[in-house]
């Protein structure tokens, strides 16, 4: 059973984290080509492509596997 | 604080790009589309006040720690971190882990059984309509007054932080918060729960890990808060033997009995406001396991709001101060280190979901306290008191005015707050008078079929008056308090714990006495309410690892040694 109706809440959830996931994963990849002036501690590390990468991944996940239509929630 | 240096006040402490402000944005979006596609499953009361009553275990168990996860949560406890160090985690560990799986394996099946919308409604199958109107009443002022404090902290946060206008601050988060739960009721509130849940985590975490990472580790994190500030700072229990022996200035009988058995209790197990995510839980097994799961979170929080300030004491290259210092030197203080660690290792798209994850934290603290007073407000007080003949569509009718109207009040409240910051001091010692007394009225009315309704009654009135007592004579005589809280060293932090404690005895005692001298209900009245008159259906039917106290015993575990290591 869906607790809400024929979405379930983790599609939702997997809608945040892609969207969330690319605009972090793509800020990253624009200061690769263009690194700040005054960048954060350990910029040297990437987290924001990484962590882009992985909530996109997550997100992604979410999305295709609670789709609307799938009967799982 | 005046009014004025919140307009005009500090330099910001971070600066967002548009890729940030998209982040926020589109959260904002996300949570009034939740609401607006859920309006169409809470037309009943059952499904506004209850959410049909159909939630699954992790969406419950989620909810109900999310709706914790307030303003003060977040930012207050990464600043005490910074200020008492580790202490603070026991708020997460003994202050929360033992409450909350008593409530799932001894308090929630008379909760569950006995299918009362709240906790007030479960007083009045219990004790009577006397019990119901005193608790009610009590929750749901503290709870509008509360919310307001959390939206001003917010703000706020948002003044200090981004350098945001405080009245778009306040009025935006709380029309957000009123549409959607107005619309969707509980299960939109709780839905919204689980998703700013998920982003607490998703922005939170990368401040541990990138700080630890600079710090060189867990070793070389404590060799630099013993050089910067002590070793005492990351000991969880070696310093409480004395109270003036630890930077809390509190003793371990405090920590232990105070926090952990009372006021721990008392809060995840009584407060309508944690206690009605778990309500909404499809059946019994759901709702002993919700707690269950909000448990083994519970235990990692720390790690994204402990360990924050704690690597603060390591790695920032500034100290931060008391609230009135940081205003009057124009530093930093304790409350803004979480944001200080975010600007420091987050960069454009990171710190907006950070700063996504503190609103959504301040959002779903508001959100519990609407939804919670709504309940209370429609069930407890105006249809019990005010119009006992309604038809269900006019009580869910009311559910959404007073959700609406709730949120106003709260924002006078917060505007309040804002010119007499002094009430914000009073309003939580006042929130602290009710839980403790609460928590012995409901665990002697659910384990002792003898207790009587006019023992319930003149226990809870006695328990929160001693409390209200203890309180005012601290604040007429100082001296006082090496009486309520044992020692004159004691900490504001440390007078609660202790009061607590004396207010619960108050309460336990009076309650006993007054059963033992008047006239208890027959046992046929207290079916599906008591201990011992109750049938508690059993899960044989599920295998070992779908039983709820199994997974109990695996977060008991786990809680015993994280208290070890940290020891």
């Amino acid at each position: 059973m869906k607790p809400g109706g024929a979405i379930s809440i983790w599609f939702f959830i997997g809608i945040s984290l892609l969207v969330n996931g690319m605009l972090i994963l793509g800020a990253g990849i624009y200061q690769l080509f263009y690194p700040p002036k005054q960048p954060v501690v350990l910029f040297h590390l990437h987290a924001a492509v990484w962590w882009g990468g992985i909530l996109t991944a997550i997100g992604a996940a979410y999305c295709i596997y609670f789709a609307p239509g799938k009967g799982r929630g | 604080m005046t009014t004025a240096f919140l307009w005009f006040g500090s330099q910001q402490l971070v600066h967002l790009s548009t890729v940030d402000l998209v982040i926020i944005i589109f959260y904002f979006v996300l949570v009034l589309a939740i609401g607006f596609y859920l309006k169409e499953r809470a037309n009943t009361g059952e499904d506004f006040f209850m959410a049909g009553r159909e939630m699954t275990a992790w969406i419950a168990g989620l909810s109900f720690l999310s709706a914790n996860l307030g303003s003060l949560e977040l930012m207050g406890w990464a600043g005490a971190a910074y200020q008492y160090g580790i202490l603070a985690a026991h708020w997460y560990w003994i202050g929360a882990i033992p409450a909350m799986l008593f409530l799932a394996l001894v308090m929630m099946p008379f909760y569950y059984i006995s299918k009362t919308h709240s906790v007030p409604g479960y007083l009045k199958l219990r004790f009577g309509e006397a019990s119901r109107a005193l608790a009610s009443v009590s929750f749901a002022l503290m709870t509008v007054l509360m919310s307001g404090i959390n939206m001003y902290s917010m703000a706020l946060v948002l003044k200090i932080v981004l350098g945001w206008n405080i009245n778009l601050s306040i009025w935006i988060s709380s029309l957000t918060v009123a549409v959607y739960v107005a619309l969707g009721g509980l299960r939109s509130a709780i839905f919204n729960e689980v998703l700013q849940f998920i982003l607490i985590w998703a922005g939170a975490l990368l401040i541990p890990i990138l700080g630890l990472v600079e710090a060189g580790g867990w070793s070389s994190l404590k060799a630099q808060i013993a050089a910067n500030a002590s070793a005492e700072y990351t000991h969880l229990w070696s310093t409480l033997g004395s109270s003036s022996s630890n930077p809390m200035g509190i003793h371990w009988t405090g920590i232990v009995f105070g926090l952990g058995a009372i006021i721990s209790f008392g809060y995840w197990t009584t407060d309508f406001l944690v206690v009605q995510r778990v309500l909404s839980a499809k059946d019994l097994r759901a709702a002993k396991m919700a707690p269950i799961i909000g448990a083994g979170f519970k235990m990692m929080v720390p790690f994204i709001v402990i360990l924050p300030g704690l690597l603060a004491l390591a790695v920032l290259p500034v100290k931060l101060a008391g609230e009135n210092v940081a205003v009057t030197t124009g530093g930093h203080s304790y409350n803004e280190v979480l944001p200080l660690m975010l600007a420091r290792y987050c960069g454009p798209g990171l710190l907006g979901l950070g700063i996504t994850a503190l609103i959504a934290g301040f959002m779903s603290g508001m959100a519990g306290n609407v939804s919670a007073f709504t309940t209370v407000w429609t069930y407890d007080i105006y249809r019990a008191l005010i119009n006992k003949v309604g038809t269900d569509k006019h009580y869910v009718t009311m559910g959404r005015a007073s959700t609406v109207v709730g949120v106003l009040v709260s924002v006078g409240t917060a505007y309040l707050v804002m010119d007499f910051k002094s009430i914000m001091d009073y309003v939580q010692a006042l929130f602290s008078f009710f839980i403790a007394p609460l928590y012995g009225t409901v665990l002697l009315g659910m384990l002792w079929k003898r207790a009587t309704p006019a023992g319930g009654f003149w226990g809870l009135l006695a328990g929160t008056g001693s409390s209200i007592g203890m309180w005012a004579w601290v604040k007429v005589d100082p001296a006082a308090l090496q009486y309520v809280a044992l020692s004159a060293h004691a900490r504001d932090m440390a007078e609660n714990m202790y009061r607590a404690l004396w207010s619960w005895i108050v309460c336990v005692l009076v309650t006993v006495i007054v059963s033992l001298l008047t006239q208890p209900k027959p046992e046929s009245e207290l079916k599906g309410l008591v201990y011992g008159v109750t049938e508690i259906p059993r899960e044989n039917y599920v295998s070992t690892l779908h039983r709820p106290w199994f997974w109990a015993f695996v977060v008991g575990a786990v809680f015993v040694v994280l208290n070890i290591v940290f020891w």
